[in-house]
């Protein structure tokens, strides 16, 4: 019997495979639970999970509210624009003062890395990184691994490509380091700007660094689409939507490059038009609204083994 | 922890099948006959035993009540003192629980907080007619910690609570047989 010994989630980079395995094999006992009338079971009946979240999200803030509720924990959301943080209130005084109030398990969202690491050793309760910086997202990998399973049978041998903004992409990192592990083949691409040297590091990892979508994508079991921000093009990143669309835009025909059975999938929100094209967001290869599912199976399953089913001394 | 050893064996694979034959007669028996019968196995060895009585009950009445399946890990009440994750299997309850007469099927009943648990997770997929249970082994009312009772028995064990009891299916453990186990105590 596998005992996950961390007290917390930080990220997937310090998970080996056999820990990945038992994660995403938990998740699946879970995702029945969302096909039931009453989608509740008592397990974490009484405790407490905070969303702690200075990076405005409702996907993921939503996910996390309703894992625990269906596991009956009392869950409470502290979004920062109207917390004591605009008081100029510190991360550390603000996570002491929650300590203080005996919290079970604690999910942050935090535009700076390693927030989570920081609170992970003042904090007794479980901590989940739901975001920091471009560092980490690791429920997003996971489910996103959840989701490649269900439809591939299993990760290894894969060969999966994520296009777009890898540079400020904390899924795209948690994901490497993921499906690696795993066993599988990753190709990533993007502007020259956005898909920086860097990444030379990951070659080692098995990691192929490709200029031009069709390259990345040619072959290619999975096809990963990240979100591109608005942003970027006022900061001369690229030079515009538009000129992104044409380039690095997955269309119907950049997707035929793929394998036949070849799936889609993207962390949300799309831009419709711009790094994926409606015909493919919509259509029949795409696991968009899978991965939404999915990560509240993954979810459910990372709280219960946090806060659920051991009860060790620190 | 140390291992568990064996102590003795009290049933082979044919005394199973003998108390299997049996529980199916008393339960069509009891139910007059398998028409509104609901088989509903608890993971992990009631199931196998759930999908026996079921051939047999067919075997019987010409008629194969449908088979569910439980996991009660997430109605537990020890859930903080186990330890280790337990492992989830599958829940599977294709048929709907509502208005049906249900038959719990699990290999040991010892405090009955299996039973309790089971309930609970039972009557979160609708409302019951009636609920029974079949086990095959009862390890005694002494040992019950909340007040459940058994229905059908394969056979009633006393035991110690040093003791195990251990249901050996070929599903699982590659034989057939129950046998009592004994913690060995420590040396000091």
């Amino acid at each position: 019997m596998t005992t996950f010994k961390h007290k917390d989630l930080l990220g997937i980079r310090n998970l080996n495979a056999e820990e990945i395995q038992h994660i995403l094999k938990t998740a699946e006992s879970f995702q029945e639970i969302a096909k039931r009338d009453i989608k509740k079971v008592p397990t974490l009946r009484g405790r407490t999970v905070i969303n702690l979240f200075f990076e405005p999200s409702t996907r993921t803030r939503t996910s996390f509210e309703i894992a625990a509720k269906r596991l009956s924990a009392d869950a409470i959301n502290i979004s920062i624009s109207t917390s004591s943080v605009t008081k100029g209130e510190t991360l550390l005084d603000t996570a002491r003062n929650l300590e203080a109030m005996s919290p079970d398990a604690i999910v942050i969202r935090h535009s700076s890395a390693g927030t989570p690491h920081q609170l992970a050793q003042i904090c007794r309760a479980a901590i989940v990184n739901a975001g920091d910086g471009a560092h980490e997202h690791p429920t997003q990998a996971l489910l996103d691994a959840l989701t490649i399973r269900e439809h591939k049978g299993q990760i290894e041998n894969l060969e999966v490509a994520i296009i777009g903004d890898i540079l400020h992409s904390r899924v795209a990192r948690s994901n490497i380091h993921l499906l690696t592990k795993l066993g599988a083949t990753v190709r990533i691409a993007g502007p020259g700007t956005l898909v920086p040297n860097e990444f030379q590091e990951f070659v080692e990892q098995g990691v192929r660094v490709e200029k031009r979508i069709e390259e990345a994508v040619e072959g290619a079991d999975v096809v990963m689409i990240l979100r591109i921000q608005r942003e970027r093009q006022d900061s001369a990143f690229f030079p515009s939507m538009r000129e992104y669309a044409v380039h690095y835009g997955l269309n119907a025909k950049r997707l035929n490059l793929a394998k036949e059975d070849a799936i889609v999938m993207h962390p949300g929100p799309m831009n419709r038009g711009i790094e994926i094209s409606s015909e493919v967001a919509d259509g029949a290869r795409s696991l968009i609204l899978d991965q939404v599912a999915n990560g509240l199976a993954v979810r459910m399953a990372v709280l219960y083994m946090l806060v659920g089913a051991t009860h060790t001394e620190q | 922890m140390a291992d568990l050893v064996e102590k003795t064996r009290i049933m082979d694979g044919a005394r199973i099948n003998r108390a299997l034959s049996r529980l199916a007669s008393e339960i069509v028996e009891e139910n007059q006959g398998a028409g509104d019968i609901y088989l509903v196995g608890i993971q992990r060895r009631g199931v196998p035993l759930a999908e026996r009585l079921a051939d047999k009950i067919s075997d019987l009445e010409g008629v194969r009540p449908p088979v569910g399946i439980l996991d009660i890990t997430l109605y537990r009440d020890d859930l903080s003192q186990v330890g280790a994750n337990p492992i989830i299997n599958r829940t599977d309850l294709k048929e709907p629980v509502e208005g049906r007469n249900i038959i719990l099927i699990d290999d040991v009943l010892y405090t009955g907080r299996t039973i309790r648990a089971a309930l609970d997770q039972l009557m979160d997929f609708g409302r019951p007619h009636r609920v029974q249970l079949a086990v095959l082994i009862d390890r005694g009312k002494e040992h019950r910690e909340l007040p459940i009772q058994a229905d059908y028995i394969g056979k009633v064990v006393p035991t110690s609570r040093v003791e195990i009891i251990k249901v050996m299916l070929t599903d699982f453990d590659g034989e057939e047989a129950v046998a009592i186990m004994i913690r060995p105590t420590e040396d000091s």
